[in-house]
């Protein structure tokens, strides 16, 4: 319950919350030991360019050099950026600090009733004391004491403390709800649960490592980025090194805080700077989703998707099928078989049952009746029959399978010469010619997409309901919107493929897989993977373990199984399947910030080369004067403004860095071009702007 | 600027473009193994050099092997010719005596040769005997396109197959290079060379009486033939000191047009190669797009820069553009348009003096070579160099859409962008690294012809040639001293192997990819956006590295000159 209000709390608190804010303050400073930047290239040289100049300046100020003033400016500036850098780490880091901590107060230290024998006889242990294999008692008010799975007896369970959802569930041994997470509480029954992590490793405590970003570890496409940003890095330091020679040659000279301030402005320190905060918000976006990734990794691949395997049930139909229309048979009226359909479904609770219900009332305004005053009986749904409906006096209405219903007609007319009721038995035999009519109307109905369900009365053949599966509504157009992003989509169903068809064609996905037992499954995954594609698919059983294995990107949901849980990389808390879209935007919206502030501090490198290098060689070729087309108003306001720039372009993106580019799903050129005009083309202009706008400033407080 | 100007450089381009299909279709045939017109004659052959080479032809080779293969070849040849020079003296065709070259200056020159660059500390004529120039410089300019032809192939198979360990073999692929593409074409260019006029002889320099009655040598020599393969080949080695400008190594205004035709038309072609290999023609020509951009955006510059003149030519009443250092039956327009195509693809010949260019018209030749050689570039190396830039635009920009960045249905990941950035790093740590000695070492000074950003330039421009394999030079420099013939070597050394190495890691880790077919997720990389963006890339990367560098020199001297100051 604490964390459903947290977690509210969390999406409705603003980036700049104070509460984040000002602890981030403390923690930029805290950040700046040198053996946390090395893990950050970029700013890592920042920082020792900076400490040097720091040094270079002492010197200076014990000796008495001149231009004192500026040089401060100059390494004041250059600590901000650094401190810029590490203040968006660590706010983005705050975000996920703040869950963590809640996430903490429900992992309470409780007590285990490890069970000591084969009956209900135990021993109280510290729940730390738990290993991998022992076998604890959990009873109604007990906390479960570590991540297991039950191994006896059913029980509801809340499990609010990770999923926000203070509905309880049920847990039961075998089958695919059998997996208990530590944290969470019984509150009815009692279970047997044979523990499955150790402390330190259950999924409670993974999951505060992932928000708190403790065991972040770069994702492949990072240290891509990486390496490159520090080539690009090396390069300017060639490009500003080799500076002061050719200067000597022209005989001038240029002072270390000039070229300094020339190297750290051309490396790229804007995408340096927030690309950890990148990858961290792009993982707190998922978990505030209610979707844990188990790595950066799989965050990554969900961008790359290329094939997105969805289950037919809940996912893209509502769990529920509805009755959409009555097919009576050759002499009898419609309203007649609505009329007995409803009657068969007063009784039945399940949502198909209450369609009928509603589709009575609404299509041909039967009124809902009261069993008790016709006084009728109920006759639930079993396995065995397949059939339900009511008993009232003489009279009998079923509804069930079509053949069930043909076996009831027939099967019934063998009872009934035994009990005497010899009419209804012959009426049932001369009515081979409405049976086969009726299975005819079946047949249509299933090629439909649909299924057909047979309504007899007193042994008599009335007709076919046409129970519908509804495909939800909004998803054509997500798949739709799939293909633009170049996704295939392929629904993965038990139905025959006459039914999967239909509803393929009327979901508008691009495929699907017909009778499908987990084997196939597999094999589809493996086949679409030996093409070069990506996977991504959700499952929670446990015949779905090596298949959401084997997917890039397997999202195992929270209900599911444990083994299900294990092998998938991302586990969704709220067990909604079609939010496997949602996280393939997140994947790109992730790997989209990276490239669009690569782009966008590489671009600004433009601008501020023509802010410095006519300033910087202005004292011995005052010709290159012509390249300070930005007209700025000293060669020091020239290069303090460039240096302020950069420093408040990293602030100024941190909510950027945050949010993530908006994705668009209008096809990959398309996406490009406009990302290129903003952050490419952007990149350039905007820094003329900025510079600029900064130096009036420098100028007009006389700061340079 | 006129007209006719214009026409000369679009028939120009016209017949690159032309050749660029029915080479690639030819090239791709011959590197896939596949039958060709000239396989009744050339095959026999081909086998035989497998025969006594020990080479089993269908085994393939991992790409260290590859390289390694690669390597030792070019350890022979160096050995070849710094041996040639070294014992020219006690050898035969040496009908003008000339004696045995001094140790720096053969170490330079074997250096030169082996990395296709032709850099050149001597003059031809008064330096080499014939027997160098055959059995050194005419073989090493054969083998050493051959090599950058062979190593694109590689980096191509890497990006047309699919998890494979192997991408070709380097024996195979070089002797194919030679002998179905490189000598055929020779055959009948020097053919033609030697219609135009030029010498093609093994007689002794010949003694003529001049009008005033004074004595002169000519210089001669098996010119045409060296001259098909310096061109074909991007070698650019003269066989002469003045190399395409000397009236026997380029004749006429139609040998000239030849010549260019030759250095463009493999490299392009390459393009056209990639493209089929990868299983869409479209692919070379969005690359063969980004390399015209910035080509004829070059040539526009100079041949306009070169029209206008200076302002202080025109004061002395000589209109008509910058005339300085150009030969008269080429005129300005065959002269610019030279200059750039042989700084674009890493040539090197020259048919005008870089030095008397104007600052902006000599600064294209330089920022050309200083983009990497990858506009046309060197055979083979043109291309691999410019996929080391593609690959950085794709990572950089590709990202942009959203999905780890894909280049031809291949994932580009750590290790590409290690190898790529590994391989533009050392371009500018040479040439920006040597200038920065070389402008401030006293002896080296010595060697600058000019003061000021001239002289600053002439520097940065050998350096430059150097790392780009171009071998061009901008005329003024003295290079043949101690300091320049070595630091000279290991820019042509590092800027040829540096970048190999890490180009062939590149293409064995492709190779190895599983292949991925394009959605509509992916980024088109065929069209116009692609072709802007690796522009783009290109221009502000290789910009922003030597940036400074040209605000010293031809930036600042083009002002000066503006404002009637010469150095």
């Amino acid at each position: 319950m604490e964390t459903a209000k947290l977690q509210k709390q969390a999406k409705g608190s603003t980036m700049f919350d104070p509460k984040i804010l000002v602890p981030a303050i403390t923690s930029a400073f805290v950040k700046l030991d040198p053996r946390l930047m090395a893990k950050n290239p970029v700013m890592f040289v920042v920082e020792i360019v900076a400490a040097l100049t720091a040094l270079i300046f002492v010197r200076d100020l014990v000796t008495g050099g001149a231009g004192l003033a500026f040089t401060f400016q100059i390494i004041l500036w250059l600590w901000f950026t650094v401190l810029f850098a590490n203040f968006a780490e660590a706010v983005a880091e705050g975000r996920g600090k703040a869950q963590a901590e809640s996430l903490r107060k429900t992992r309470t230290e409780s007590q285990a009733k490890l069970l000591t024998g084969t009956d209900r006889t135990f021993r109280l242990v510290p729940g730390t004391a738990l290993k991998v294999g022992d076998i604890v008692l959990v009873e109604a008010g007990d906390n479960i004491p570590s991540d297991g799975e039950v191994i006896e007896g059913v029980a509801s369970v809340n499990e609010a403390a990770i999923t926000g959802e203070s509905a309880p569930v049920i847990r039961e041994s075998g089958g695919d709800r059998s997996a208990v997470t530590g944290g969470t509480q019984v509150l009815s029954d009692w279970i047997r649960v044979r523990i499955t992590a150790a402390q330190g490793s259950t999924f409670i405590d993974r999951m505060i490592k992932l928000v708190e970003g403790a065991e972040r570890q770069k994702t492949p496409n990072e240290i891509a980025l990486n390496i490159l940003l520090a080539g690009l890095t090396i390069i300017f330091v060639f490009a500003t090194v080799t500076i002061p020679s050719y200067a000597a040659y022209a005989g001038g000279s240029i002072s270390v805080v000039i070229l300094v301030a020339l190297f750290v402005t051309l490396i790229p320190t804007t995408i340096g700077a927030l690309l950890s905060a990148i990858g961290i918000a792009g993982m707190d976006r998922l978990v505030r989703f209610n979707v844990l990734a188990m790595s950066g990794r799989a965050v990554e691949a969900a961008g790359d998707v290329d094939t997105l395997l969805l289950d037919k049930t809940g996912t893209i139909t509502l769990g529920n099928r509805q009755a959409t229309a009555f097919r009576p048979i050759r002499g009898v009226g419609e309203q007649e078989l609505a009329d007995a359909a409803q009657l068969a479904s007063l009784a039945d609770e399940t949502p198909e049952g209450r369609s009928i219900v509603v589709l009575a009332k609404e299509k041909y305004g039967i009124r809902g009746r009261d069993m008790k005053e016709l006084a009728a009986t109920f006759v639930p749904f079993t396995a065995q029959t397949r059939m339900s409906g009511i008993d009232a006096g003489s009279s009998a209405v079923r509804k069930g399978a079509v053949d069930a219903i043909l076996n009831y007609i027939n099967g019934g007319a063998a009872s009934a010469i035994a009990d005497g009721s010899a009419v209804r038995a012959i009426q049932a035999n001369v009515n081979t010619d409405a049976a086969r009519e009726l299975q005819a109307i079946a047949d249509e109905i299933a090629k439909a997409g649909g299924t057909p369900l047979a309504v007899a009365k007193d042994g008599r053949l009335l007709g076919v309901i046409h129970l519908k599966d509804i495909v939800k509504g909004g998803i054509r157009e997500r798949f739709a919107e799939l293909r633009r992003m170049g996704i295939r989509t392929v629904m993965i169903t038990g139905d025959n493929p006459m039914t999967a068809a239909a509803i393929a064609a009327e979901a508008g996905v691009d495929d699907f897989l017909a009778q499908a037992t987990p084997e196939d499954k597999l094999k589809l995954i493996r086949d679409e993977q030996a093409k070069g594609k990506l996977v991504a698919m959700c499952g929670d059983g446990t015949n779905d373990a090596p298949a959401l294995a084997q997917a890039d990107v397997g999202v195992a949901m929270n209900t599911g199984t444990q083994a299900a849980r294990e092998a998938g990389n991302m586990v969704d808390l709220d067990s909604n399947p079609t939010k496997l879209i949602e996280v393939v935007e997140i994947g790109k919206q992730l790997l989209m910030t990276r490239g669009a502030l690569t782009t966008f501090s590489i671009a600004n490198d433009v601008a501020k080369y023509f802010a410095i290098i006519p300033a910087m060689f202005l004292a011995f070729y005052p010709q290159l004067s012509v390249l300070n087309i930005m007209h700025l108003a000293s060669p020091q306001s020239a290069i303090l403004s460039a240096i302020i720039f950069n420093a408040l372009i990293i602030i100024a993106l941190i909510p950027l860095a945050l949010k993530g580019v908006k994705y668009r799903a209008v096809g990959a050129g398309a996406l490009l071009s406009r990302n290129l005009m903003i952050y490419g083309l952007g990149g350039i202009i905007i820094p003329f702007i900025g510079i600029k706008a900064i130096d009036l400033v420098v100028a007009a407080l006389g700061m340079a | 600027m006129t007209v006719i100007g214009w026409i000369q450089i679009i028939l120009f381009c016209a017949i690159i473009v032309a050749l660029v299909k029915p080479l690639g279709w030819y090239m791709t045939r011959v590197f896939n193994g596949d039958r060709t017109f000239l396989s009744p004659v050339l095959r026999p052959v081909e086998r035989g050099i497998y025969w006594i080479g020990g080479v089993d032809e269908r085994r393939e080779q991992h790409w260290l092997n590859y390289t390694v293969a690669m390597l030792l070849f070019h350890v022979g040849g160096f050995f070849i010719i710094y041996g040639l020079m070294r014992l020219q003296a006690l050898l035969p065709f040496n009908p003008a005596g000339q004696t045995a070259v001094s140790e720096d200056l053969s170490f330079n020159t074997a250096i030169s040769f082996i990395t296709n660059t032709n850099w050149q500390n001597y003059g031809g004529e008064s330096t080499l005997s014939y027997l160098v120039q055959m059995l050194g410089l005419t073989h090493q300019n054969f083998l050493s396109a051959a090599t950058g032809i062979a190593l694109a192939m590689a980096l191509i198979r890497g990006f047309s197959r699919s998890s494979m360990r192997t991408v070709g073999n380097f024996w195979v692929d070089v002797t194919r290079c030679t002998l179905y593409v490189l000598l055929p074409i020779c055959v009948v260019a020097a053919l033609f060379l030697v219609w135009q006029g030029m010498p093609q002889t093994l007689q002794p320099y010949v003694d003529a009486t001049t009008l005033e009655g004074g004595k002169q040598t000519i210089a001669l020599g098996p010119v045409a033939s060296q001259v098909a393969i310096k061109m074909l080949g991007t070698n650019g080695g003269g066989f002469f000191n003045a190399n395409a400008a000397h009236p026997f190594e380029n004749p006429t205004a139609l040998s000239n047009l030849l010549q260019m035709v030759l250095i463009f038309a493999l490299g392009a072609a390459m393009t056209n190669v990639f493209g089929r290999m990868v299983g869409n023609e479209r692919q070379g020509w969005a690359i063969l797009a980004v390399m015209g951009v910035l080509f004829v955006a070059g040539v526009a510059v100079t041949y306009w820069s070169e029209a206008n003149g200076t302002s202080m030519l025109e004061a002395l009443g000589l209109t008509g553009g910058n005339m300085e250092g150009k030969e008269v039956r080429f005129g300005i327009v065959a002269s610019s348009l030279f200059a750039v195509v042989t700084t674009a693809a890493s040539c090197g010949a020259v048919n005008a003096m870089h030095d008397s260019f104007t600052a902006l018209g000599g600064m294209i030749p330089l920022i050309n070579m200083q983009l990497g050689e990858i506009i046309v570039g060197g055979v083979g190396a043109g291309l691999y160099g410019m996929l080391i830039f593609v690959i950085i635009s794709i990572f950089v920009a590709g990202l942009m859409v959203g999905r780890t960045p894909e280049y031809v249905g291949k994932k580009i990941e750590a290790r590409e962008v290690k190898m790529a950035m590994l391989a533009i790093l050392v371009l500018p740590l040479m040439y920006l690294g040597w200038t920065a000695v070389g402008v401030v070492l006293p002896s080296a000074v010595a060697s600058m012809a000019n003061a000021g950003p001239h002289g600053f330039t002439e520097v940065l421009y050998a350096y430059t040639s150097a790392t780009g394999n171009n071998g061009s030079a901008f005329a003024g420099l003295s290079g043949n001293t101690l300091f320049y013939n070595l630091t000279l070597a290991s820019a042509m050394f590092v800027g040829r192997f540096f970048m190999i190495v890490p180009a062939m890691a590149i293409a064995g880790s492709l190779a190895d990819k599983k292949s991925h077919p394009p959605s509509a997720g992916t980024f088109p990389t065929t069209g116009g956006l692609f072709v802007g963006l690796v522009v783009g890339v290109i221009l502000i990367i290789g910009g922003l590295t030597f940036f400074p560098a040209l605000a010293l020199g031809p930036i600042v001297e083009h002002l000066a000159m503006n404002a009637n100051t010469l150095f």
